[in-house]
Formats: structure tokens, sequence, C-alpha cells
């Protein structure tokens, strides 16, 4: 019969503190960016310019269709080279979070862009038409009126990808970078206490994960669109 | 002020406009009636560019519409439209609905915006739901806060796309009252709609279409004493039995 020991987990706690904000940094940069962009390229999708929603046509379909782990490594092992040439900083230089960060951006953008369209042909058509009647250019049309509306509708969705990116930058461990499992799993390794580490580290992802979702489906009610 | 002449527009194979010819002058009240599916929504929705059309010219103040070097969003700001369903932004207040294209388009300052489109809503009776939200308005009220935010832009005519067909029958005379005011005035009209009471009293000439065509173009009086066509005759004959 295997015996707990959950010793070594108290003394631990500001490591995995450390991991915790790492992963949390990861997450905030990765929303951020991945809606920003992920709304440039919803844009794109549904202009009327060929080139464009071509070119968001082949950006989501790339990224939507390759593993994240993987979009992670080449982050990892090939873009800091290029980086490392290009600004010339010296080799060797910790560009791991910096990496981690644009692979996870890049790579939520293409799921965001894809909720972000779905909100903006969520907006009757007609709202669009009334702008165009009073003379607004298209530009103010989206940013006054159909965006605006779009993002209410799509809160729930944008905050449910959030908590799955969340769990998604467990997968940092790929580049060894202490996020919260990945410090956990140091720990573990280290007191040879790997079992309990890791249903720590498990309960500590359930209840972050649970309450903020919790959180997202009383939102959704409370907004419901009537 | 509004010339459409031979206008036509095809969705693929199928011509929804065929060699429309019409006009309104300044001060005319028209308005445009057929059965569903004749074009009239679309005929309205070309006057300003919302819907393209391949063929024909529709002259709006010496502007041409169909012309691609055109600035369209410059000419919309000059001439009203009032939707079918309203079409209020939902998530400004009414006075913003008012004030925001007042601002952004015609970059009048803040205060002045906001003077307009008080005025407006006062015009309209509803001064009081100033500070409210589109959705806690009735339909009929919407609709006439829609009026106001148009008249807001001092558009040189206004365009009506059935301004009373989604309402509530107790609603559609409230709207009615504050056109027909609007048309006293001297405003510049054209509106589809089907209220045949409306046009009797306000309109000066009614355009009837059916399958994309103009069937009849006269005067309101000539039109309900002998409509020449038979699909007039059948229409009319149907819409004012009740």
């Amino acid at each position: 019969m295997y015996e707990f020991d959950w010793s070594s987990i108290p003394g631990a706690l500001p490591f995995l503190w450390e991991g915790m904000k790492i992963s949390l940094e990861i997450t905030a940069s990765a929303v951020v960016v991945g809606i920003v962009w992920g709304t440039l390229l919803a844009m794109m999708r549904l202009s009327s310019i060929k080139a464009l929603s071509l070119f968001a046509a082949g950006y989501v379909n790339l990224f939507r269709a390759v593993p994240l782990v993987m979009v992670l490594l080449w982050f990892f092992l090939v873009v800091p080279k290029f980086i490392e040439q290009l600004f010339n900083i010296p080799p060797g230089a910790d560009l791991r979070l910096s990496s981690a960060i644009i692979g996870f951006a890049l790579f939520e953008s293409a799921y965001y862009s894809e909720i972000i369209r779905a909100g903006i042909q969520s907006v009757p058509k007609g709202q669009m038409a009334a702008c165009s009647a009073l003379g607004m250019t298209y530009g103010q049309a989206m940013r006054l009126v159909i965006l605006p509306q779009a993002f209410r509708n799509m809160v729930p969705l944008l905050l449910t990808q959030a908590i799955i990116l969340f769990q998604d930058t467990s997968l940092v461990y790929v580049s060894a970078l202490a996020d919260f499992f990945g410090a956990a799993y140091k720990v573990g390794d280290r007191d040879g206490r790997l079992v309990e580490l890791l249903l720590f580290a498990g309960a500590v992802y359930f209840v972050i994960c649970f309450s903020v979702s919790q959180w997202v489906r009383r939102l959704q009610k409370k907004y419901q669109p009537a | 002020m509004i010339k459409i002449a031979n206008v036509s527009k095809q969705y693929g194979s199928f011509e929804v406009l065929k060699e429309c010819t019409t006009s309104v002058s300044k001060g005319e009240v028209v308005v445009v009636c057929g059965p569903s599916g004749s074009g009239k929504s679309t005929l309205i929705k070309c006057v300003n560019g919302l819907e393209p059309f391949q063929s024909g010219e529709i002259i709006v103040d010496g502007i041409s519409v169909g012309d691609p070097k055109t600035r369209l969003s410059a000419l919309r700001a000059r001439v009203g439209m009032v939707f079918q369903h309203f079409e209020l932004f939902p998530h400004m207040s009414i006075v913003e609905n008012l004030t925001v294209a007042q601002i952004k388009v015609l970059k009048r300052s803040k205060e002045e915006a906001m003077d307009r489109g008080l005025r407006l809503l006062d015009r309209v009776g509803l001064r009081a739901h100033a500070g409210k939200f589109p959705g806690q308005l009735s339909g009929g009220q919407q609709q006439r806060v829609a009026i106001a935010r148009a008249l807001a832009m001092d558009p040189i005519c206004m365009l009506f796309d059935e301004p009373t067909s989604a309402l509530d029958p107790e609603m559609i005379n409230e709207v009615l009252d504050v056109m027909t005011e609007l048309a006293r005035e001297g405003m510049t009209m054209m509106c589809v709609t089907h209220e045949m009471g409306f046009a009797r009293r306000v309109a000066h000439r009614v355009v009837f279409m059916d399958q994309g065509r103009i069937v009849e173009d006269e005067p309101k009086d000539e039109f309900f004493a002998h409509p020449r066509s038979e699909r007039a005759q059948q229409f009319l004959a149907k819409i004012l039995q009740h």
C-alpha cells in the first residue's frame, strides 16, 4: 500500500507560487494578444478583399491543424535562433518565457479569431446597414457599433477559451520552463514525491478552472441575450 | 431631388428590379407600395447605395449613387433612412443613439449634438426616455427614436423602408403621426409602406410595383380612384377590404 507523504508541499509553496505566476503571465499575455490579433484576423477573414481573407483563412487553418506542443517547440527551438541573429542577442540568453508567450499568442489567435468571427456574424446585418445609412465608414461602424455588441455576446466563449489556455500552459514543460506544472514536477522529482505533487497540482488546476467556469456560467445567465 | 432612371438589378439570374424609372421632387412625398417580393424595399435601398445595382442611374441631389467615384458615406450622411426593424444600437442609450453619428460623422461638438438630439426627442414625444436603452422601449417608441436619429443628421430627404410593418397594430399610429407631421413640414420623403390610409392622407404620388417593375406611378387621387393596371386593382381591393 502506497503511503502518501504531503510534507514536501508546504516548504515548496513559494517556488510553486513563482511557477503559478509564470502560468498566469503566459495566459494573460496570450489572451490579450490573442484577442487583438484574433479580431484583426476575423475582420480580414470577413473582408471582401480576397487576399486578406485568404491570408486569414490560411493562418487559422494552419494553426488549428497542428498540435500546440509542436508550435511551442518551434518557438522554443527555431524562433529564438532567428531572434538572436536579428537583434544580436548573445546566444544563450533566456528567451524561453518570451518565446512561449509568442507561441501561445499566435496559436490562440487562430482560435480567438474563429470565436470573434462568429461573434461579429451574430450581430444582425441591419446594424451595419443602419451605420452606413448614417454615413459612418466601415471602420467607424465596426469600432462603435458592431464589435462592442459582438464582444458582449462573446464574453462567455472568450473566457472559456482562456480557461482552456490556462490548462494548456502546462505544455511549456517541453521547454523546461518552470510554470506551475513544471515547478510541481520539479519539486516532486527532487523529493521523490511525484505522485503527491501531481495530485496537488491537479487539484489546484481543478479548483481554479472549475470556479472560473462557474463564474462564467453565472455571467452567461445574467447577460443572456433576450 | 431623387431621380431613378432605368435601374435594373439581378441576384444571379433572378431579376429583382427591371428598368425602374421614377423621381421624387423636393418637398414631395412618394409612397411605394406593392405585394411582398415586388422589389420595393430593394429599390429604396438602392437610393442611398445600401444595395448595389447593375444598370441604370440614380441621382440624389445631383450626385450619382452608382458612380464608383462617389463617396457614398458622405452622401448617406445627408439622406435619412428608417428601417423596418428600427436598428437602434442596443448597447447605447437613446441619447447616444441620437448623437453618435452627429459627433463622429458630422463632427459636431458633444454639446451641439446633445442639444439637437434632445430637441428631436422632444419632438417625437420621448424626451423623458433619453437615458434609457432601446430594449426598454416599445416598438413604436423605438421607431420614433429611429426617425429622430435620422433627422438629427439634418437630412435633405428621408427614406422609409416599411417603418410600421414590424409594429403591433396599436403602435402604428404613433409612428405614422410623426411621419405625417414631417411630411406637412415639407420634408422630401420616399416611403415603402402598406399603410394606404397614410398614403391617402399624406402622399403626393403613389408608385406601385410588381415583380420588380414599376407598374403605376400616379398622383395619389388618380391611383386610388382609377388604378389602371389589373394588378394594382387586385392589390387595392385586397388591402382596402379591411
